[in-house]
């Protein structure tokens, strides 16, 4: 395996990654602040890539669709939270697992029937289009490096408005202790409500981006979704910080696993039994990851303070 | 008002005479969707012994489903082919008997459930949804992934498996066979509740500092728990590949373990029959929105909000004017 193949399949799994970490950020925050398991996150990724395809087919402008998916996705999230979510605070896991289930099938179908079956396409604007060299001779496309960029800006600026703004400082009290914040005269239905949007704008950004390397179509948003719970789950939940280097490390894994483990393989075994079982132990591998993590530590990596 | 004994006599009644209304009406679809009922009920059952006696929310039920399946598909397919399956110096015959099948079927879900058990139990609340969650989506990762047993295509199985003295491909007859499996299984549930096992594992649920400090295990009371239900689970899904005579990576799928939680509560959480009431529901809404609308998983997702939200005690609940069974 060359030093080039090597670097682009890193630069894949970081791509990977930081998308990942949009999806897990808002869900972590969502549970940190809130208590709520939401299962509708991958719904309101899913919205943010619609809004986006629709957006592009009319005006052609990418710019413009990335804008249609954050405000879709932030709105859709701060009606449902108006609607639903904000009755599930005080109930059991069990009940939000059920409700935030229920808006799923109802997203999905909802968007089947004004979308239809066929899944849409979103292109690449000409100015991101096509390879850019990198030093060492590697050939990476530049809408993938730009994806690694704004993934990385989003996790910077979202350290800094937790760490530094008056709504970060909210937040965090949020996650410390609800009652008191409360009492203090933050108006904390309308924190949720913000919090809730946040998470729901950053996962229809995740949507939209990918949206263009994937195609768009009713469901897409699951599999993200789930990946992001192993996300949180080798993080930690509740932690933004274990949030990105849980992201990076299943990204990672993931690109690195399935190059990696047939090659492995083909040391020993004849081409195509190689192939076919390094593929199908690659594709267990995260999970694998989450259960030696959970095994080390079962608050996960950075979840051992709440 | 009435209660919930005469309710599950009524539910269970009805549920045999629509078979044989169907039989003497020659209408075996119906035969056919009644048999889904129970086999997905017999799942349902499964998952209520986790989640309605232990507390144990599992998204990942899916797997013990699909284990059991695909241990039918496997072992039909090497008797269809007449090739012993090796597995290192182990060599087995394939089989065409649903009693082994069976036994196949559920001594691999067992052995998947203390295994995922093992890691999920030793976290608790959001974190174990999130597991066996994405356990749930590991096996079906996997069985996409490995060609030897159809990959994404799946399996499709020619005849249906056999029973000694009965013709299973009679659909009356298939039907009592998986009825009967259903009752057996409410009546060891019903028993299990009422034993020290039961009683120690509702005790773990409702406090498990408590049941500690009297000297009881909760990780070992909850894990075998996990057992028993992924092994009943397992079962279902054996019995569930037989009626479609095919196996496929969609019995794996995070929504098929939604949905055998979603009969629970529809039912009525923690209550004997809640997965019969509720998978009932669920085949003749399917049915009957599916033929008003394309799009009947709307309908679907209101009614399961509503009674989260404004129902907890779901359709047994309702009817007998009762609440949740418990919290």
């Amino acid at each position: 395996m060359t030093f080039v193949l090597f670097a682009e399949q890193m630069l894949n799994g970081l791509q990977l990654g930081v998308m990942l970490f949009l999806m897990a950020s808002g869900l972590t925050l969502v549970f940190g602040v809130m208590g709520l398991i939401n299962l509708a996150h991958g719904s309101l990724y899913m919205v943010g890539a619609f809004a986006a395809a629709g957006v592009a087919a009319a005006t052609g402008s990418f710019l413009l669709a990335l804008v249609a998916a954050l405000a879709a996705a932030a709105a859709a999230g701060a009606i449902v939270e108006i609607l639903v979510i904000r009755r599930l605070y005080a109930r059991n896991h069990l009940d939000q697992v059920l409700a935030t289930f229920a808006l799923i099938l109802i997203f999905s179908e909802g968007t089947r029937w004004i979308f239809g079956s066929f899944p849409l396409y979103l292109n690449v604007p000409a100015y991101l289009a096509g390879p850019v060299t990198l030093p060492g001779g590697i050939q990476y496309p530049l809408y993938r490096l730009t994806l690694i960029g704004i993934g990385l800006t989003i996790a910077g600026g979202l350290y800094l408005m937790i760490a530094r703004t008056r709504l970060g400082i909210q937040i965090r009290a949020g996650e410390a202790d609800r009652e008191m914040i409360a009492a203090l005269g933050i108006d904390i239905s309308k924190l949720y409500t913000i919090v809730f949007a946040l998470g729901a704008a950053l996962a229809g950004l995740a949507g939209a981006l990918v949206g263009t390397i994937q195609s768009v179509q009713v469901g897409m948003g699951e599999p993200v979704l789930i990946l992001a719970f192993v996300v949180i789950v080798i993080g930690g939940i509740g932690s933004i910080k274990g949030a990105l280097v849980g992201a990076l490390l299943v990204g990672l894994t993931d690109t690195l696993g399935g190059v990696l483990l047939p090659r492995a393989f083909a040391t020993f075994m004849d081409n195509s039994a190689a192939s076919s079982t390094g593929s199908a132990l690659a594709s267990m591998l995260i999970y694998l990851l989450m259960a030696a993590v959970l095994f080390l530590r079962p608050k996960g990596l950075f979840g051992g303070a709440t | 008002m009435i209660t919930e004994r005469y309710f599950n006599a009524a539910l269970l009644g009805g549920l045999a005479l629509v078979a044989f209304w169907a039989y003497g009406a020659d209408e075996p679809f119906t035969i056919t969707l009644v048999t889904k009922v129970a086999i997905l009920a017999l799942a349902g059952v499964g998952l209520n012994i986790a989640l309605g006696q232990g507390g144990l929310i599992s998204l990942g039920h899916a797997v013990f489903f699909g284990i059991g399946g695909y241990a039918m598909g496997i072992l039909a397919s090497h008797a269809q082919s007449y090739q012993p399956l090796t597995l290192g110096p182990l060599v087995i015959e394939g089989t065409n008997s649903m009693p082994l099948i069976w036994l196949a079927a559920m001594v691999a879900a067992g052995l998947a459930a203390l295994l995922i058990g093992l890691v999920s139990l030793r976290t608790s609340g959001v974190y174990f949804i999130m597991i066996t969650l994405a356990f749930g989506q590991m096996f079906y990762y996997f069985s996409i992934s490995w060609p030897a047993y159809g990959g994404e295509d799946g399996l499709s199985i020619y005849v249906r498996n056999s029973f000694p003295g009965v013709n299973t491909l009679d659909p009356i007859q298939f039907f009592f066979l998986c009825f009967m499996l259903l009752l057996l299984a409410l009546l060891f549930h019903a028993m299990l509740v009422r034993a020290p096992f039961g009683l120690a594992l509702n005790a773990a649920r409702q406090s498990p500092e408590r049941a500690q400090a009297v000297g009881l295990n909760p990780f070992r009371l909850r894990l075998a728990a996990f057992v028993i239900s992924g092994v009943i689970t397992g079962l279902a899904g054996a019995l569930f590949a037989d009626l479609n005579r095919f196996v496929s990576p969609t019995m794996f799928s995070w929504q098929l373990s939604g949905e055998i939680m979603v009969f629970i509560i529809l039912g009525g959480t923690a209550r004997l029959c809640g997965p019969v009431a509720g998978a009932a529901m669920f085949i003749a809404l399917e049915h009957w929105l599916g033929g008003l609308s394309e799009y009947w998983h709307i309908y679907l997702g209101l009614l399961l909000l509503a009674v989260v939200l404004f129902a907890p005690g779901g359709l047994i609940g309702i009817i007998t004017r009762r609440g949740a069974a418990h919290d």
